[in-house]
């Protein structure tokens, strides 16, 4: 089961900003695990966004190897980096990036159009299957703006699992939503993780948040300070129920 | 990536916005409707033009008896006779340019008919002059090749000879007139032709069977004039040499002698009609190139604004797995479906447009297959070609900048 997902041995990024040079990793080293639910932290600055780029094949490290399911991500291509992001990573973004006029459904079957090997009829089943994993088998046919916050979350969680990738990487996930929302898109989160034994790199830069996680990673000033397993991990499901019912605004 | 489903993308793409969509489509739908139309206006004017020349005669042929040399003058055209009723039909048979054939003998005298009398000219020739000289009659019929057989004494007479002989009024049709003494029975009035363009009064005539006017006026075996009407105005040049070959043939010249007939065409006419037909073209086909290329513009115009407009969609895309190329042609389908779609529209539109210029203005307008062939053809080329761009522009995004745009 202890299969590693993420190898990061050494990574350094650095952007050339005129005539400076600009170090946003300095050497960031660390594994995860199949299974693990992972929160990397940080304020503005640390490197986190940098970090979740690389993580994400969106981005390539100056120097260091990273390593994503037995894949060194270094010697690739653009084209095949696009390949690897399709089938190896559910991305979740803190503003949803759903396409605008268009079904939940379609949404969620969007990833699916990338990957030559499904078939229409297999995309359809297993957008619904993606929706109903998130409990929004009830919404297929709803356009973004018929969804409310933690609803067009939940779309994009399922446009993330539909292609069953090795890993789902939420950047800011929760960042536009209410406490009340966030701690269910955290349930929704911890199920999946629990219950599916899904993967997941969770960046945030709230602590509210990490305490749902396995193991939490803080970087500062583009290095690992602190990586430490939850000892205590909170449930997501709990912590909703304690919140006090009339806190609807 | 397979390439249905990017035209499924691209399709999805489209309809998500489909005002937009719309709007861009309008100048393809305008360039190719308009052009559709232009040609088929000009089209039609200059098939029209065509019938109006072709009425003139542009396509008439004359052949005359040559001039001859008597005794070391050279005497004029017409000075001697060649021309006889084996020549019509020898070319009857054997010219495959010529569409009307027919034999004219000529003379002037004086018509008369009860109180009143006019000098006139008499036109001996067959049934097939109304056809070449496209004659309509008025009133009655015209006369056939029974009568020719019989030497039949009927005629049909011209306008201005109706005014001169039946000033009152009455109908001509079935009157007994005489031309030099000889009675003739009005079977026909001629249409109206006016003026040629030599300044000659084209309805002072009368017509006759030719055979009378040798037989009974002449008394004579030639023929002053053969009259023909090559099939159209390009097969005049064809024409004139398959009869001046045939002609040679039967007055057996040897190939040292001079033709003894002359074979003359409209050629004035014919090249005043294709230079009007050439200019037109030339004309249209610079509104077409115009109007497509602003159409194109427009495709282009708007597949700009909608890749920086949907740079976070690109992003998304890009982050979910799009390669580049994937990025490319769904922007390169999209607009190739903008612009062909547009296209048939614009082909249904213009030809529309054009029936009822036709309908309501009475313009003569004609369709031409080309005319959609072409535009639409080159809409689909802008489509591409302006397309191409701005999908090359959407590819190139960096996916960590088009996912955080605003």
């Amino acid at each position: 089961m202890s299969k590693k997902i993420l190898e990061l041995q050494n990574i350094k990024r650095a952007f050339i900003m005129g005539t400076e040079t600009v170090h946003a990793l300095r050497g960031v080293s660390f594994d995860v695990m199949a299974g693990e639910f992972v929160t990397i932290m940080g304020s503005s600055g640390s490197g986190k966004t940098t970090l979740l780029n690389t993580l994400g094949c969106l981005d390539k490290p100056t120097e260091g190897v990273y390593m994503l399911d037995g894949v060194n991500v270094g010697g690739l291509s653009r084209d095949e980096l696009a390949r690897l992001r399709n089938r190896k990573i559910g991305f979740v973004f803190q503003s949803y990036n759903l396409l605008p006029r268009t079904s939940a459904l379609e949404n969620v079957e969007l990833p699916l159009f990338y990957n030559s090997s499904v078939s229409y009829d297999e995309r359809k089943q297993k957008a619904i299957k993606a929706l109903e994993a998130v409990k929004l088998a009830d919404r297929l046919d709803h356009t973004p703006n018929q969804l409310s916050g933690g609803q067009q979350q939940r779309v994009a969680i399922a446009r993330a699992l539909v292609n069953e990738p090795v890993m789902i990487l939420a950047d800011e996930a929760t960042g536009n939503l209410d406490t009340r929302t966030s701690y269910e898109i955290m349930a929704l989160m911890q199920e999946l993780n629990q219950v599916q034994g899904k993967t997941i790199v969770f960046v945030t830069h709230e602590p509210d948040i990490a305490a749902f996680s396995t193991r939490t990673v803080m970087l500062r000033d583009g290095k690992v300070v602190r990586d430490t397993p939850n000892e205590n991990i909170r449930s997501a499901k709990e912590a909703l129920a304690s919140l006090p019912h009339s806190d609807d605004y | 990536m397979n390439i249905l489903n990017l035209i499924r993308i691209a399709f999805k793409a489209l309809q998500r916005n489909k005002l937009r969509a719309f709007l861009t489509m309008l100048g393809v739908i305008i360039g190719v409707a308009s052009v559709i139309a232009m040609v088929a206006i000009g089209q039609g004017s200059k098939q029209s033009i065509q019938t109006q020349l072709s009425s003139m005669g542009s396509n008439m042929i004359t052949v005359l008896p040559s001039s001859n040399v008597a005794g070391g003058a050279r005497l004029g055209g017409s000075s001697v006779q060649t021309l006889t009723i084996d020549d019509v039909k020898a070319l009857q048979k054997q010219a495959a340019n010529i569409s009307f054939i027919s034999p004219a003998a000529i003379s002037s005298g004086q018509s008369i008919f009860g109180a009143f009398n006019w000098p006139t000219t008499i036109y001996g020739v067959s049934p097939s002059y109304l056809d070449i000289r496209q004659w309509e009659l008025t009133d009655g019929i015209p006369f056939s090749e029974e009568d020719v057989r019989a030497s039949a004494k009927v005629c049909l007479i011209g306008q201005t000879v109706v005014t001169n002989l039946f000033p009152n009024g009455e109908s001509p049709i079935g009157k007994i007139i005489r031309f030099n003494n000889l009675p003739f029975q009005v079977i026909g009035t001629l249409a109206a032709k006016g003026q040629s363009s030599f300044g000659q009064d084209q309805d002072d005539v009368i017509l006759a069977p030719y055979t009378t006017v040798q037989k009974r006026i002449l008394a004579t075996i030639y023929f002053r004039t053969i009259y023909a009407s090559a099939i159209n105005e390009s097969a005049s040049d064809a024409a004139t040499d398959e009869i001046t070959a045939i002609l040679r043939k039967t007055h057996r010249l040897r190939n040292s002698d001079e033709n003894d007939f002359q074979v003359r065409t409209m050629a004035e006419l014919i090249s005043a009609l294709s230079s009007t037909s050439n200019l037109l073209t030339i004309l249209l086909t610079a509104i077409a190139g115009i109007s497509l290329v602003i159409g194109g513009i427009g495709i282009m115009n708007i597949m700009y604004v909608s890749v920086t407009e949907r740079t976070r969609e690109i992003g998304l895309r890009m982050s979910i797995g799009a390669r580049g190329i994937d990025i490319l042609m769904q922007f390169l389908i999209e607009a190739i479906m903008i612009s062909i779609t547009g296209g048939l529209i614009g082909v249904a539109l213009g030809i529309t447009s054009a029936k009822l210029i036709t309908i309501f203005l009475s313009w003569p307008t004609l369709v031409s297959e080309s005319s959609i062939i072409l535009s639409f053809a080159v809409c689909a080329f802008t489509g591409v070609f302006f397309g191409y761009y701005p999908a090359q522009k959407a590819s190139r995004l960096d996916p960590i900048e088009a996912l955080r745009y605003e």
